[in-house]
């Protein structure tokens, strides 16, 4: 599976509770849609660690790294590159 | 306490049928396990299920006047009865028993309706008089004691709780699904709905005049604060001392009994206070009782440990072992005919229960100081919302709610931009009434994400603005914090905390609670106090500290405060599983009952098998999910 596919199939299930890929969109915002509390937000960041060894630094946890799909995608990107 | 009910035929003369006051009556008998007592003439009804209290000889009910024209049945207890009584009789009254309810009756004969404005105490009370052939229920100022009502034909049927009820009506009941959908809003159905189609509650400070084929309702007290700015003009050590010697007397009064009355300990400031007062301000002897949590994040036995050293309490403590929760769950849905968002009530009837095992019928609480003194951290969340609304760019305010709520485990480079969407809801406007409820109840109407479609369709989902109509019209004029304590105290406090919490789980176990906090004197001298002696900056409760700093320990007045909480989703999970939890939250069940999804709720279960369930919002789901369906299994399928 796509790191894309992982990380919506992911916040369908455990924070939206549905198969239904129609309700999220790769550019919504998790805070403006209150998809995310601050326990949301540690285990996006526990995902990260353990799906795909990208260790989050206390700095990197902004909203801009982590705030969509989008987002933590590019983030992803960049720290692989 | 007691349990009362009764029945009016106020639209009709048929008769009065002594067997369905039996089954109505036969409903409560936790409440009063010791006397029954039956008051039926023609379109009247009244019945009463005993706990003796006060005049444990002659204290049977109901009671009546001379002429026996005046009838009552009251649950809960008058503190100021004997002065009221010495009052009576020196006008003439003549007493045939030595209760607290005798007092009521001469009281309403003498004032008429007026009679309640001259109790302090916690009562349900329904009075019959013949002479006006009216019926006049009424319920305590601040909620302390239930009543609950519902017409069903021609009929008026009340009761102290809505299962004494249930036989009466003429269909099955049902949940009331705009209740629900309040309750996962606001923690509670907006007074007087219930939970329950077609029962209705006395709302706190009402009282409801049954005659002439209409029920009349009036309010005979409320919480008022003083326009802002109109506050004591008094200094600060006047009022501290003022406000010791209130509570030094609204214990005083409530340690009136004639069986030995006993009293909680936290190990927080308010039942810090109460042991305190009752040790060196009553010749009451100082028996406590606490209970523990293996959980040492939930735990404040060390606290307590503090405290009883300290007061040198003879004490009894429980401790709430993993299993306690989902083993009680089930009865203590049963006593409190609610969905619960937590599992706190439930180690409170482990409390209660030891209290009774104790021996003991009567304990006083601090619950209420947080409400009338400022104690509680949504209090100071509004003060930082304001603050924040005052310069709404700043990124250093909002960072001053991560003082408050640590756990929220953010490192500051990214914490306000979280911060900012978490506690941001409503800041461009916080003139509005309610504006220190919006993130909690923006964060609990998450719950309804796990709706089924027919209860969306079925229901217009609650607007925050729905609130308005428990708020008085003056209330823009009170000071923001004043804002916060009424709603506060009009909802949670009332519906949640002194309810579902409190007189639940301690009738359960055929105990009273008493609460000195609760006295309305404390009350309004609270309400009049400046809100910057509640509150001093982030200092909770700093006018009560200042009053009792000589009569407890440094280390309780300056701890921090920590709120009760026991543990919610691990109280149901691993070796805490139990089949009834897979059998309410089975496909079938969730889609016969129709309230959630099926789908959604299994997705959430397989989160919490997998251990990812840890957030807020997950273990407030769980629990309104879990409570919901047992609610409707034991009140709906099965009653």
């Amino acid at each position: 599976m796509s790191a894309e596919n992982i990380l919506r199939s992911y916040v369908l299930e455990n924070y939206l509770f549905t198969d239904d890929q129609s309700v999220l969109s790769n550019s919504d915002s998790f805070l403006e849609k209150g998809i995310l509390d601050s326990t949301g937000i540690l285990e996006i960041i526990n995902l990260l660690d353990e799906e795909f060894g990208i260790v989050v630094e206390d700095e990197e946890m902004i909203p801009e790294n982590l705030d969509s799909i989008d987002n933590i995608l590019s983030f992803m990107e960049k720290k692989n590159n | 306490m007691c349990g009362i009910a009764g029945c009016f035929q106020y639209k009709s003369s048929v008769g009065i049928s002594k067997n369905m006051l039996e089954r109505m009556i036969s409903r409560l008998k936790h409440r009063g396990p010791d006397d029954y007592g039956f008051y039926i003439n023609n379109n009247i009804g009244l019945a009463h299920s005993r706990l003796s209290i006060i005049d444990l000889n002659t204290g049977h009910q109901p009671i009546h006047n001379t002429d026996k024209s005046i009838w009552v049945v009251f649950n809960g207890e008058i503190f100021n009865y004997i002065e009221l009584r010495e009052w009576l009789e020196d006008k003439g009254y003549y007493f045939y028993t030595n209760t607290d309810t005798e007092v009521i009756v001469h009281l309403y004969e003498h004032y008429g309706i007026e009679f309640v404005k001259h109790l302090n105490g916690q009562f349900a009370i329904a009075i019959w008089d013949s002479n006006l052939n009216k019926l006049v229920l009424v319920r305590d100022r601040v909620g302390i004691v239930p009543l609950f009502y519902t017409e069903a034909d021609d009929a008026l049927f009340f009761a102290s709780e809505i299962k004494a009820i249930i036989p009466a009506l003429k269909s099955k009941p049902s949940l009331n699904y705009k209740a629900i959908d309040q309750l996962l809003t606001f923690w509670v159905p907006l007074s007087p709905m219930t939970l329950f189609e077609g029962i209705k509650e006395v709302s706190p400070g009402q009282i409801l005049e049954i005659q002439n084929s209409k029920i009349v309702s009036s309010s005979y007290w409320d919480w008022v604060y003083p326009d802002d700015n109109n506050y004591w003009c008094k200094n600060e050590n006047d009022l501290a001392e003022e406000l010791r010697e209130l509570l030094i007397d609204a214990t005083r009064i409530r340690l009136r009994s004639d069986v030995p009355v006993g009293a909680y300990l936290s190990g927080g400031l308010d039942s810090s206070v109460l042991t305190s007062i009752i040790k060196n301000f009553s010749d009451t002897p100082l028996r406590t009782f606490s209970i523990e949590f293996e959980d040492k994040g939930l735990d404040e036995s060390d606290y307590q440990r503090t405290l009883i050293k300290y007061l040198n309490t003879d004490h009894s403590h429980v401790i709430c072992q993993s299993g306690t929760i989902v083993e009680q769950f089930q009865k203590a849905i049963w006593h409190s005919e609610s969905i619960m968002l937590r599992s706190a009530p439930v180690p409170m009837s482990v409390l209660s229960n030891l209290v009774r095992e104790s021996g003991y019928k009567v304990v006083l609480t601090g619950e209420g100081s947080d409400e009338v003194l400022g104690g509680y951290d949504i209090f100071k969340e509004n003060k930082i919302r304001q603050f924040w609304a005052k310069n709404r760019s700043s990124n250093f305010r909002p960072y001053l709610l991560k003082k408050l709520y640590p756990y929220l485990d953010l490192p500051k480079s990214s914490a306000n931009s979280y911060l900012k969407n978490f506690f941001g809801i409503g800041i461009d406007d916080p003139d509005i009434p309610y504006f220190s409820h919006l993130p909690r109840w923006d964060v609990t109407s998450k719950i309804k994400s796990f709706y089924s479609d027919s209860m969306k369709s079925a229901l217009k989902v609650t607007d925050f603005a729905d609130i308005e109509c428990l708020l008085p019209a003056n209330i823009k004029n009170w000071n923001s914090f004043n804002r916060s304590q009424y709603i506060e105290s009009k909802t949670l406090m009332s519906g949640y905390l002194l309810s579902t919490q409190g007189d639940r789980m301690l009738m359960m176990n055929s105990v009273e609670g008493r609460f000195p906090f609760l006295d309305h004197r404390v009350i309004e001298f609270a309400n009049k106090l400046d809100p910057r002696l509640k509150m001093k900056v982030l200092n909770e409760k700093f006018l009560l500290k200042k009053a009792m700093r000589n009569y407890v320990p440094k280390s309780i007045i300056e701890r921090y405060k920590q709120p009760y909480r026991s543990p919610d989703i691990s109280s149901f999970v691993g070796d805490n599983s139990r089949d009834y939890i897979h059998y309410l939250l089975s496909e079938d069940k969730l889609n016969e009952f129709g309230y959630f999804d099926s789908f959604k709720v299994n997705l959430l279960r397989k989160k919490i098998s997998a251990g990812k369930a840890i957030g807020y919002k997950d273990n407030m789901a769980f629990m309104a999910l879990l409570s919901t369906q047992s609610l409707h299994e034991q009140f709906i399928n099965e009653f």
